[in-house]
């Protein structure tokens, strides 16, 4: 990295909220300056003051101008845009952290629901402050497509205090890393703070997974971590596709997500509504995901205004076997709940199903029978899934059971 | 400099001056405490005999109708916000004014805008010497930087009706520019170029102003039907080229809300609402013009269409989801104080159950009753809430005045209460321990809704009992306060300078609260 005597980081463009543009100047003398013009200085210009006067001295700032133009950015977008900014003037391992939530200590299985996966731009605070509000299954704090080229190391900053400062609720925490080899130096900077899982992008092959298991498991041992961090990488290419049983069954892999927009154009087509032009890759991957045990996850629906058109996507989506979809809008989030999760009458066919099996078991039979059907194993099985899946949805009590009318209609 | 006097401390804890602009002032005393005496104020007699016969009461340019008027140093001249930011009208008078030298006068505008921000240089120059009614923008941080010659006064729209009724203010011109007229007088605002919906913030100074003057850019022949102004009133009738910006009459503030976070407050505030049962066959609602409260007047739509009931009425501000409500029948009548788009303009004109309404039918306090406090739920905004549930609609956490009063404390009567707003404003927290400006009393606010949870006010044991198993995110509002400052951080205490800039006035007519000079 080539170091100049100005560095700069943040955002203050006329729509940017909630975050800020910090210059730092070496000076040859006259120790750290600090100059802040903000929209919350009346309220906040001395706390402001004082966290950047600590930031300066933690990475021992000798004489420096630091100049702050703040649109209402909370401290961790603070702390990450001054920490890019010197760091782009100064030579230094050093990490500015903040205290992690503990809040944000939970963690997640291999088998968590991922029907909802938001999508944040890794370099726009604004959008992840609330991000959790919204009751996605996951968050994806995006270093790839979303940062722009020249935002790429200062993204990184602000997606690791993220990870630390927001509460997502109980979302499982996903970061998107960049396209391999450069995604690789995103794990050292974010995979010590709390990550349940790991998007690849344009993935091809097992090797990059091994790859990226490999840094993992080397940053985990250096910082005497040991929880686990899944994969769940993208494939977004022809290769992509013809390798994708290969890929979901790799180490650590939860999830096999598939980027229409990225593969379409690899082979040459345009993406159409019907998906017509996708359909051997979608069938492809959901089978190799079925076959590997793990989640088929769909691509992103585009048009955020459409929720009818999300919703028949959903629904042709599940028909096909998949089990999620991302979302770029927090609005899409409850149509892609409401029609990923089972409905009325697969509950109902469920619940006759799993009590029967139980009756049976009771009884000591060795068949499951529904009136004349003998019913075999993989339906039982099944439909316990859809039952929990219900439950976890709020569709079902999980007092189901003791519902006598239950018992009745069965 | 001390413009105002003593100073004393009302009954909820405020230091109010006792006297403003050299008049003696109330200090406010509680709700329903300060009970008026004596007369209405009574305005000039006038006679048949000083008008034409034939009706014709134009004159040629606004400057004749003013100087006819008898435009002189100190007089109060009234203008109102119909148009919005499209008003052309407000600033010739005081551009005519200056040209003719005159000095000190009171602009008493139903509210201000943008548009309004060229009077700033009057402000400076003389020409004006204070402002009673709103100060928006560049005027409010001009107020609260202490230019202005007078002390501001700041009312709500039935607080207006209320000060000219009872004579704390006395009009000697009121200028009423209407999208309509005949030249005796008679005045509309459903037809025109400059088609606004109704004039009723007018009303009271055509009632009471010494002098009259109606001012548009479209004169019918006599009658001019409906008169929402009555030519009886008027003196003088002004044709001009122009009289206001259509483009700019529309409100800004009328399209449903795109924001996820706003989308969540208003869904909660309408599961609120109907876990509290506060929608039921037959009742009456009014939702303001911003994005948020158009939503929830949406999520009102599909519950009363769910449940196949209808409300009885609602408030306007009209717009065009409260007029799509209507012609489904999802309402059968709307009370409307003002309309913020042309379908709200639209409806008003074909509509007869779109109705014109003025603050002495909705708001006045010192009336026979008024409609505000009728309504079963209100849904309007605040800049600030404390623990107490006191807010503030006038001043941002910085202390700078930006905004005006409007028709928020007249509604704060209804039956309850929302204020559904976000937890945080970028970084700065909305629940305060104590207001920077106290516009309206926390006893009644009855529910403040946030993306990350409501707080009921504690008196409201009622509400709070219907939705203890409801399953809504409660929470006290210490609780959200302690969630938001563990997000934004502790805002710093503002200081201000000493001396006062403005005062606030409780529907009353008493001092509530004052705005103080901002430290440079």
């Amino acid at each position: 990295m080539i170091y100049s005597a100005i560095g700069r980081a943040g955002n203050d463009g006329e729509k940017d909220r909630s975050d800020c543009l910090i210059t730092v100047e070496l000076a040859p003398s006259g120790g750290v300056q600090i100059s802040l013009v903000s929209k919350v200085q009346a309220l906040f210009g001395e706390s402001i003051h004082a966290l950047c006067r600590q930031v300066a001295d933690f990475f021992e700032m000798q004489h420096a101008r630091i100049i702050i133009a703040d649109k209402g950015a909370l401290p961790f977008v603070l702390a990450a845009r001054l920490e890019a900014a010197i760091k782009k003037v100064l030579p230094t391992d050093k990490e500015f952290l903040l205290d992690m939530l503990p809040e944000n200590s939970y963690s997640s299985t291999w088998d968590s629901h991922r029907f909802s996966r938001l999508y944040l731009p890794g370099n726009t605070p604004s959008l992840m402050i609330n991000a959790g509000l919204h009751k996605p299954n996951a968050v994806i704090l995006d270093l790839e497509d979303a940062v722009a080229h020249d935002k790429k190391n200062e993204a990184r900053f602000l997606v690791r205090n993220a990870l630390r400062s927001v509460d997502f609720k109980g979302a499982e925490r996903m970061v998107r890393i960049n396209q391999l080899p450069g995604g690789l130096d995103d794990l050292d900077v974010i995979i010590p703070h709390q990550v349940h899982v790991v998007l690849v992008p344009k993935c091809e092959n097992a090797h990059q997974l091994q790859l990226v298991n490999e840094r993992i498991a080397a940053i985990q041992q250096k910082n005497k971590q040991c929880q686990p961090v899944w994969l769940m990488p993208i494939v977004e290419t022809a290769m992509g596709v013809v390798n994708v049983f290969e890929i979901a069954s790799s180490k650590n892999v939860v999830a096999v997500a598939i980027g229409l927009e990225d593969y379409t154009a690899d082979i040459g087509v345009n993406r159409t509504p019907s998906g017509t032009e996708s359909l051997f890759a979608r069938y492809q991957l959901v089978n190799a995901c079925k076959a590997a045990g793990v989640q088929p996850i769909d691509s992103v629906f585009s048009d955020v205004a459409d929720s009818e058109g999300l919703a028949q996507n959903v629904i042709q989506s599940k028909a096909l076997g998949f089990e999620g979809m991302g979302c770029i809008h927090p609005r899409q989030i409850r149509v892609i709940h409401e029609h990923f999760a089972p409905g009325v009458q697969e509950i109902a066919y469920a619940k006759k199903i799993v009590t029967a099996f139980e009756v049976a078991n009771q009884q000591g039979l060795g068949v499951v029978s529904l009136g004349t059907k003998m019913i075999d194993a993989p339906i039982v099985k099944r439909a316990q899934r859809t039952i929990k899946l219900a439950i976890a949805m709020n569709k079902l009590s999980p007092n189901w059971k003791e519902n006598t009318t239950d018992f009745e209609n069965r | 400099m001390n413009k105002s006097g003593s100073r004393v401390i009302n009954a909820i804890g405020r230091a109010v001056p006792t006297t403003v602009n050299g008049k003696p002032v109330v200090p406010y005393k509680g709700i329903g405490k300060h009970r008026p005496e004596g007369k209405k104020f009574g305005p000039r007699i006038s006679f048949c005999a000083d008008f034409p016969d034939d009706g014709d009461k134009r004159v040629v340019t606004l400057q004749d109708a003013l100087l006819k008027a008898g435009l002189k140093d100190g007089m109060t001249i009234s203008t109102h916000h119909h148009f919005r930011n499209g008003d052309l009208i407000a600033v010739q008078i005081f551009d005519i004014a200056a040209a003719l030298g005159i000095k000190d006068l009171v602009w008493f505008p139903s509210a201000s805008f943008e548009c309004h921000a060229p009077l700033i240089k009057y402000l400076e120059d003389g020409t004006i010497h204070h402002i009673e009614g709103s100060m928006n923008g560049q005027l409010g941080r001009f107020t609260s930087a202490g230019k202005m010659k007078g002390t501001g006064v700041l009312r709500s729209h039935g607080g207006r009706y209320q000060a000219v009724q009872d004579g704390e203010v006395e009009i000697d011109i009121a200028v009423i520019a209407a999208p309509t007229a005949d030249f005796f007088g008679n005045a509309s605002g459903v037809e025109g170029t400059a088609a606004c919906g109704l004039l009723g913030f007018a009303l009271v100074d055509s009632q009471y102003a010494d002098k009259v003057i109606v001012v548009t850019d479209n004169i019918v022949p006599f009658p001019c039907i409906p008169w929402q102004i009555q030519g009886n009133y008027v003196d003088y009738v002004v044709e001009v080229a122009q009289v206001g910006m259509p483009s700019k009459i529309v409100s800004g503030t009328t399209e449903v809300t795109k924001s996820p976070d706003r989308l969540l407050i208003a869904e909660l505030t309408a599961r609120f609402c109907q876990h509290a049962g506060l929608i039921q066959d037959g009742f009456s609602f009014q939702a303001g013009a911003g994005g948020t409260s158009l939503s929830i007047g949406i999520y009102f739509a599909e519950i009363l269409k769910a449940k196949g009931m209808k409300a009885r009425f609602a408030r306007g501000g009209s717009n065009q989801y409260l007029v799509s409500m209507l012609e489904e029948e999802l309402v059968e009548y709307i009370l409307d104080g003002q309309t913020f788009d042309l379908e709200g303009v639209r409806s008003m004109r074909e509509n007869p159950r779109h109705v014109s309404t003025s603050p002495f039918t909705s708001y006045n306090y010192h009336g026979k009753g008024n409609f505000a406090s009728m309504l079963d739920v209100v849904i309007l905004g605040a800049t600030e809430v404390d623990v107490n549930f006191n807010a503030n609609v006038v001043t941002h956490s910085d202390g700078v005045l930006l905004h005006g009063i409007g028709g928020w404390q007249n509604c704060l009567f209804a039956k309850c209460t929302i204020l559904p707003i976000p937890l945080f404003r970028d970084r700065i927290p909305v629940i305060r321990d104590e207001v920077t400006t106290l516009c309206g009393p926390g006893e009644l606010i009855d529910v403040i809704v946030t993306e990350r949870g409501l707080a009921i006010n504690p008196l409201r044991t009622d509400l709070i009992d219907k939705i203890k198993d409801s399953g809504l995110p409660v929470k006290s509002i210490q609780e959200l306060k302690a969630e938001a400052e563990k997000i934004c951080g502790t805002p710093a205490r503002i200081e201000f300078e000493e001396e006062i800039v403005a005062v606030v006035k409780w529907v009353d007519g008493t001092i509530l609260d004052v705005i103080r000079k901002i430290k440079a």
